[in-house]
């Protein structure tokens, strides 16, 4: 025999207040918890769809991001010619030698420079990212000063709008096109053509060489060639890889806060359930008593404190998760540590993020309820309803 | 007197809730001091950057490099009392977790500029008489247990290889709020190894990253500044150039969103714990209901009732306050030894108490709004007639 759910209901429905109060304060920290994995979700789906896993990036091999990379003229020409090299329509070799550096550009609400990146590539460099579509706006021309930038940077900075211009090089770019990467790193980028960039900025070596392979099972054999090749310098990855380590130092940090911050709070949320579960058992001592002389069991006392806590906990978990899952219509952009540069990204709200922040829920609700359950379990029934 | 003496009996009343309640406000003022902290840590660059010293950079941005010949020009410019270079390093101490920032510097006159990093004499001659020696700062030198004489390996990302430093120097901060993260060596070292191993790579040597200038006359910061740009301008590494502190902030603006977002959360957690301590309240007065009623039949007004609500949760509030700053101080050391050289410097400002305890009040004096207008509006015979 159980004690009827109503009750347990009527219970909180009684303290409307206090109901209130303590699953808001847990709302807040399941709103908060949720709000950090979808953050990370977010970082990490933004870099790691960057990368095509038929695809391999080549760079120096001591450098972690492209930034760092340099690459000779005589060198990118021996890996472009490797046999596991992919050939599309015409019979062009399915490989990009790519120059990317970083230019310090304004934001548009606030003036503030930011660190934006800006990769020069060969025709190829589109055929190889198909994610990436032009939805204003037309590709640059090679050999012209033209640019196209991803959606995130025209919205975000001066001059990088269709039609705008841009000035860096000692030369002026005119924004031909807005191309949108379909939510990945590429959206916070600038494209244009590899051979002007170079030589604008005067950096006549290339960053890293982006190839894809005709089949991805050939990738040891690439990797291993290019990397005993004493006449190279260089390291192989897959894009897919090479992208996911680049979210790594900030997807920590993303993290070890939310964890830390989530860990902090719930204390104060667990109190909260704690105060207002001694509450409800101190108010009810004589019903208490009445229940037991009635027949239910201890744990039948038990279990309708417990629940009537979980309810708590469950509460504060929905109300926190609509209050997250409303956090999926804002961008964040920040640097990316790693790479040096601007990137934005969501948050992102999947069914795991769900699961976990609802159990979080309920954990704290156990926890906040378990010892005034046990208390209201062992009260004696002579005591309790001799009570007033 | 009598009144809070009464405030004070009524905050005993409930030993294990007002203790669970203060328990609470410690985890949440400690939180919100730490992160607080952590947001004054972001800004610690800024902050104990110099608004006398100017820092030139190349136009395009900062991974781009300047010509060596332009100290000399620089140097002519009147007010110029002293130019200084560094150049970014980017390496690696062991593994990844390791960082912190390493610069070629011109040993001769860096230390001149940056007067607030203080060397024993014999040290530094020491330093600049050795091509492969290294400073490294005093906080470095603690947490990797390292002393002069030892040798360093670095491994370079950029330049690639091992790099072994001995240390000839260690450096301290004039104020606690330097900078003791940083390590530095000869920038000649680093050229000469760049004109035997990498110089047909990319024509960067002789080449630095930043120019530090110490003015003459302050006031004239933003002239000076203009009439270097102007100096360089159209040539083939134009410049820009700023006061040390707006490079500084320039940094953080680049991060501004992870800061918004840490300011954001240490707001949440006072909310979080106000509505612990509203339910807190919103008990103590129900359960009080009648007694309140008594007092007001024996003629005690509205405002009496009130005052005793208000004082029970200011007492509580600041009691709980009290214990958490003085609780801040280890925590954020604690925190500050775990996270290394993350951040530079690591304190907890006067101005994070004063939040504190403005929170503190903001918490005591909400928490009691709605029970206190409650109670003092409740009618006396309504009163009497609850039970609890």
């Amino acid at each position: 025999m159980t004690i009827p759910f109503s009750y347990i209901i009527r219970n909180l429905i009684t303290r409307k207040l206090t109901t209130l109060l303590t699953a808001g304060g847990m709302a807040l920290v399941v709103f908060v918890f949720a709000t950090v994995l979808m953050l990370e979700e977010g970082l990490k789906k933004t870099l790691v769809e960057t990368g095509s896993p038929d695809n391999v990036v080549v760079t120096r091999r001591s450098a972690e991001t492209e930034i760092q990379s340099i690459i000779n003229r005589d060198q990118a020409a021996i890996v472009e010619s490797q046999p596991e090299v992919a050939y599309g329509n015409n019979n062009i070799r399915l490989a990009s030698k790519e120059s990317v550096v970083l230019i310090s550009l304004t934001r548009r609400e606030s003036n503030k420079s930011s660190n934006v990146l800006i990769r020069g590539i060969e025709q190829t460099g589109a055929l190889l990212r198909p994610q990436v579509k032009i939805i204003n706006g037309r590709m640059f021309k090679p050999g012209l000063s033209e640019i196209i930038a991803g959606k995130s940077i025209a919205e975000r900075y001066n001059g990088a709008g269709i039609g705008e211009k841009l000035y860096f090089g000692k030369r002026e770019w005119t924004v031909v096109g807005i191309f949108d990467a379909n939510k990945t790193g590429f959206d916070s980028e600038i494209w244009g053509d590899a051979d002007q960039l170079m030589q604008a900025f005067r950096r006549p070596v290339y960053s890293s060489i982006i190839l894809k392979l005709n089949d991805p099972k050939n990738f040891p054999d690439i990797k291993a060639r290019i990397e005993e090749d004493p006449r190279l310098t260089l390291g192989a990855k897959k894009e897919s890889i090479f992208y996911a380590e680049q979210s790594q130092v900030l997807s920590n940090f993303i993290r070890y806060l939310g964890v830390a911050l989530s860990g902090f709070f719930s204390v104060g949320a667990i109190i909260g359930a704690m105060i207002t579960m001694y509450a409800s058992v101190a108010n009810r001592i004589m019903e208490i008593g009445t229940l037991r002389a009635l027949g239910f069991r201890r744990n039948n006392i038990l279990s309708a404190f417990l629940t009537e806590s979980l309810i708590l906990g469950a509460i504060g978990g929905i109300i926190g998760l609509i209050l997250a899952s409303f956090m999926q219509f804002l961008t964040i952009s920040t640097m990316n540590w790693q790479s040096f540069s601007e990137l934005a990204f969501g948050f992102t709200l999947n069914s795991t993020i769900i699961i976990k922040s609802f159990l979080f829920a309920l954990i704290m609700g156990l926890i906040g309820g378990f010892l005034p359950a046990v208390k209201a379990a062992h009260i004696s029934i002579v005591e309790s309803l001799r009570a007033v | 007197m009598h009144f809070l003496k009464l405030i004070l009996r009524n905050t005993l009343r409930h030993k294990l809730r007002t203790g669970l309640t203060i328990l609470g406000i410690i985890v949440a003022i400690v939180a919100f001091g730490l992160l607080r902290t952590v947001v004054d840590a972001w800004y610690s660059g800024a902050e104990g950057s110099s608004e006398t010293r100017l820092i030139t950079r190349n136009a395009i941005s900062l991974v781009f490099h300047l010509p060596i010949k332009y100290q000399d020009k620089i140097k002519k410019i009147q007010g110029v009392a002293e130019v200084t270079h560094a150049s970014w390093f980017g390496g690696i101490y062991i593994t990844e977790k390791n960082f912190f920032p390493q610069f070629a510097i011109d040993s001769k006159t860096y230390f001149n500029v940056y007067s607030e990093y203080i060397i024993p004499p014999k040290d530094l001659t020491a330093f600049i008489n050795d091509q492969k020696g290294c400073v490294i700062g005093r906080k470095i030198a603690d947490i990797y247990n390292l002393k002069v004489g030892d040798t360093l390996p670095i491994r370079g990302t950029i330049y690639p290889g091992i790099w072994k430093f001995t240390i000839r120097a260690i450096y301290d901060g004039i104020e606690t709020k330097t900078d003791t993260s940083q390590f530095f060596f000869h920038w000649n070292y680093l050229n000469e190894s760049k004109k035997r191993v990498i110089a047909r790579s990319a024509n960067t040597t002789d080449w630095v990253g930043v120019y530090a200038i110490n003015i003459s006359e302050p006031n004239r910061a933003s002239e000076i500044s203009n009439e270097i740009d102007k100096l360089f301008k159209d040539s083939l590494a134009e410049t820009h150039t700023e006061t040390e502190k707006a490079f500084q902030l320039g940094f953080v603006s680049m991060t501004e969103a992870i800061v918004v977002a840490i300011r954001i959360v240490s707001y949440l957690v006072i909310l979080i714990i106000l509505a612990v301590m509203a339910n807190t309240m919103a008990m103590t007065a129900r359960e009080r209901t009648s007694e309140y009623a008594t007092l007001k039949a024996l003629g005690f007004s509205h405002g009496f009732i009130a005052g005793l609500i208000y004082g029970e949760s200011l007492v509580i509030a600041s009691l709980g306050t009290l214990i958490g700053i003085l609780l801040t101080f280890p925590v954020a050391s604690m925190f500050n030894a775990k996270v290394g050289t993350l951040f530079p410097v690591f304190g907890v400002s006067l101005e994070t108490i004063y939040m504190q305890i403005i929170a503190a009040i903001l918490i005591g004096i909400s928490a009691a709004f709605l029970p206190a207008s409650r109670s003092a509006q409740a009618s006396i015979v309504e009163g009497l007639r609850n039970i609890g």
